[in-house]
């Protein structure tokens, strides 16, 4: 139980760094407010870029707001020849297909990362690391084509209709195999955000003292238990950041996905289905949209999807915190 | 901590981005200054020979210099209207509305010719042809199946399998989901209706692949699948084209030639300012999904040195210019729409004076 208060006694270490420098910036040294300023500034800056962004996206989405408003949101058809917008499929689409992405993405990331981090012998751990790092410099229409060209032949012709004949009693089973489709696009994002998760991952738990690590071995737990309580507890809001890095990943991911979902503005519950996802649709339909109506609905879509990833982001967070926090108040 | 690598990494990327951009830049504004730059924004589907003619015109002229952005047909005619490129280009004919909103008349100007084919997979390489009704029934979702009686009807001796058919057309906004899209309009009402034209529409079935190379890679993995893609495309990639039965009843393959005797076929009745759709064509040979695509030009130039050097060009264009198309897969026009451009472009004028002497 003690390391519990070690953990608590870490972070509170990182915390006291900023009121050092406040207290020396308090005599007065001018290359302290020059610091101060500047890193003031850059903050600010981002800020606004961030809100003006929203502005920006809101005004020119103006039109297509005022044209259709809520219906926006919860209507499936979208016809540029009849100039009838409605983006419910797209957010389905995009959600979808990041959740089905870090699902599999998430055990398999964190798993590695501990290996690495934790397990694995020391000569083996920097070409592996290299290797990852390579991974996650990939560009993102080379993981499309793969998956256009080995993936999605691949799922068609035994993934799927393995899985149809076992599991096909599930609505999420069911239906013709295309190959492309839901399916296809969260293993592709998967594998895309999976490097950026092992990555930050591994660097969050190096970054835990070694104390931890020795004082829970000293009270006689085993190297799982070790990892459990004392390392991963402690590394947990680290490890947030990096399923959240992917995650953010997922829901903007344009290229890979397009080449995958099959482009289809539809929901339906089966995996196996086409789908559509807000950024691919953005990237698909802008160099062409000649009216007002069509373009500025295309922007409330990037509107939306800001708004989506904030939710999100801000929902994951959310539920990571009341997890942890409904461990630790059993603990004590 | 972790971040400092990729940090320090991007950093020096950034730098080394920028530094090669301000030496670049130096190079390339340096010598060139002297020269005329005419600008233009547009379809991306003509930017290999439009490429080709920048190219070989400054041979011709080395006072003028082209800077084409293939941005897509919506890009071109939107810079077009704004007046920030000196010419657009376009695959699909701006609609009334369009050109209504532009701050001066705009001209069409038909510079080569491309044709869309149907393409598809099937096991055991038969060669079905297909009828304008069939196409337009498949892409509807009526006909679900290859070996349905409608399309054996069509195909005596064709042996085509019992396997669901599964369309896969253009995810991507595309001037070339335009030609396809048009050429259904034409031949089934209910495609009209339900779908109507445009260069994305509202599919009623089937999966979307990005640009052709998603069409084609979708079509080639999914055994029973049907697409459409641009003839130079299909010949390139040595895709199945499939013939497809005319206005006078004949089954045509598409080729450059075919796809030319349709601009031949439509060239008696040609509107005055080109905006003619070129899809279901009169004409024995005429191959039936084929377009013209457009370079978009204000027929009152702001600029007098600028607008007599883009007539001249053009002039090359639609002369000199066309024997490069067949090389590139695209259609040369044929001579009687070359003579009816040749009128067309005599009324390009600088404040009421035409631009291009008249001989």
């Amino acid at each position: 139980m003690s390391s519990i208060m070690v953990q608590e006694g870490g972070t509170a270490e990182g915390l006291s760094l900023p009121r050092l420098t406040r207290s020396t910036s308090a005599t007065g040294r001018w290359d302290d407010h020059l610091f101060r300023l500047l890193i003031r500034a850059s903050a600010l800056s981002l800020l606004l870029i961030v809100l003006g962004m929203v502005a920006v996206l809101t005004m020119e989405a103006l039109p297509s707001i005022r044209a259709f408003g809520w219906r926006f949101l919860v209507t499936s058809t979208w016809d540029p020849v009849a100039q009838r917008f409605g983006a419910l499929p797209l957010v389905y689409g995009t959600v979808v297909s990041s959740l089905l992405a870090l699902l599999i993405a998430v055990p398999l990331g964190i798993g590695t990362a501990v290996y690495l981090a934790e397990v694995a012998p020391l000569w083996i751990r920097p070409p592996i690391s290299f290797l990852i790092e390579l991974l996650a410099a990939v560009p993102s229409v080379v993981y499309g084509l793969w998956g256009l060209f080995v993936l999605v032949p691949w799922l068609r012709a035994y993934v799927q209709p393995a899985l149809g004949a076992t599991l096909g009693f599930l609505p999420l089973f069911q239906g013709p195999p295309y190959g492309v489709g839901m399916l296809a696009a969260g293993l592709i994002l998967a594998l895309m955000i999976v490097p950026f998760i092992i990555a930050v991952g591994r660097e969050v738990l190096l970054a835990v003292p070694n104390t931890q690590r020795e004082a829970a071995l000293a009270l006689g737990a085993t190297r799982w238990e070790t990892t459990r309580l004392a390392v991963l507890r402690y590394a947990r809001s680290g490890l947030v950041g990096a399923i959240l890095l992917g995650l953010g990943r997922a829901l903007g991911e344009t290229m890979a996905v397009t080449m995958v979902i099959g482009n289809r503005p539809e929901i339906s519950a089966s995996l196996f289905a086409p789908g559509y996802t807000m950024a691919s649709l953005i990237a698909n339909e802008f160099t062409e949209a000649t009216s007002d109506l069509y373009l500025s609905a295309l922007v409330e879509v990037g509107l939306l999807l800001f708004l989506v990833t904030v939710i999100v982001n801000a929902l994951a967070r959310l539920l990571i915190w009341s997890v942890g926090g409904a461990v630790k108040e059993v603990r004590e | 901590m972790w971040t400092n690598v990729p940090v320090r990494r991007v950093l020096h990327l950034a730098l080394l981005g920028l530094a090669s951009l301000v030496l670049t830049a130096g190079f390339a504004v340096g010598p060139v200054s002297a020269q005329m730059l005419i600008n233009g924004a547009g379809a991306t589907f003509p930017y290999p020979i439009y490429s080709k003619w920048f190219d070989e015109y400054s041979k011709v002229d080395p006072s003028v210099r082209f800077n084409y952005q293939s941005i897509g047909s919506g890009g071109g005619i939107r810079q077009i209207r704004e007046r920030t490129v000196d010419f657009g280009a376009s695959d699909g004919p701006m609609t009334d509305e369009q050109l209504r909103q532009a701050p001066g008349r705009i001209f069409h100007i038909p510079t080569v010719l491309g044709a869309v084919v149907a393409t598809y997979n099937l096991p055991g390489d038969p060669k079905p042809r297909f009828t304008p009704d069939l196409l337009a029934d498949i892409f509807l979702g009526k006909i679900v199946k290859w070996n349905d009686p409608r399309i054996a009807a069509v195909n005596p001796g064709v042996a085509l399998p019992n396997q669901p058919i599964i369309v896969v057309h253009r995810s991507d906004g595309s001037g070339t989901t335009y030609i396809w899209v048009d050429y259904l309009s034409k031949v089934s009402k209910e495609w009209e209706q339900k779908v109507g034209r445009g260069t994305s529409v509202n599919w009623p079935v089937g999966l979307g692949g990005k640009g052709n190379e998603g069409v084609s890679g979708q079509v080639k993995s999914t055994p029973g699948a049907i697409g459409y893609v641009e003839l130079a495309y299909a010949i390139k990639n040595n895709l199945p084209a499939p013939a497809v039965r005319n206005r006078a009843g004949k089954f045509v393959q598409p080729s450059i030639q075919s796809t030319t005797a349709a601009a031949a076929g439509a060239a008696r009745n040609m509107p005055p300012d080109f905006r003619v759709s070129l899809t279901d064509p009169p004409g024995e040979d005429a191959y039936p999904i084929a377009s013209f695509t457009w370079l978009l030009v204000y027929g009152d130039q702001s600029d007098e040195a600028k607008g007599k050097a883009l007539v001249k060009f053009l002039r090359w264009a639609i002369h000199d210019g066309q024997k490069y198309a067949s090389d590139l897969l695209y259609a040369p026009l044929p001579p009687q729409v070359v003579s009816q451009i040749e009128a067309k472009l005599k009324q390009i004028t600088y404040q009421g004076k035409p631009l291009q002497a008249t001989r």
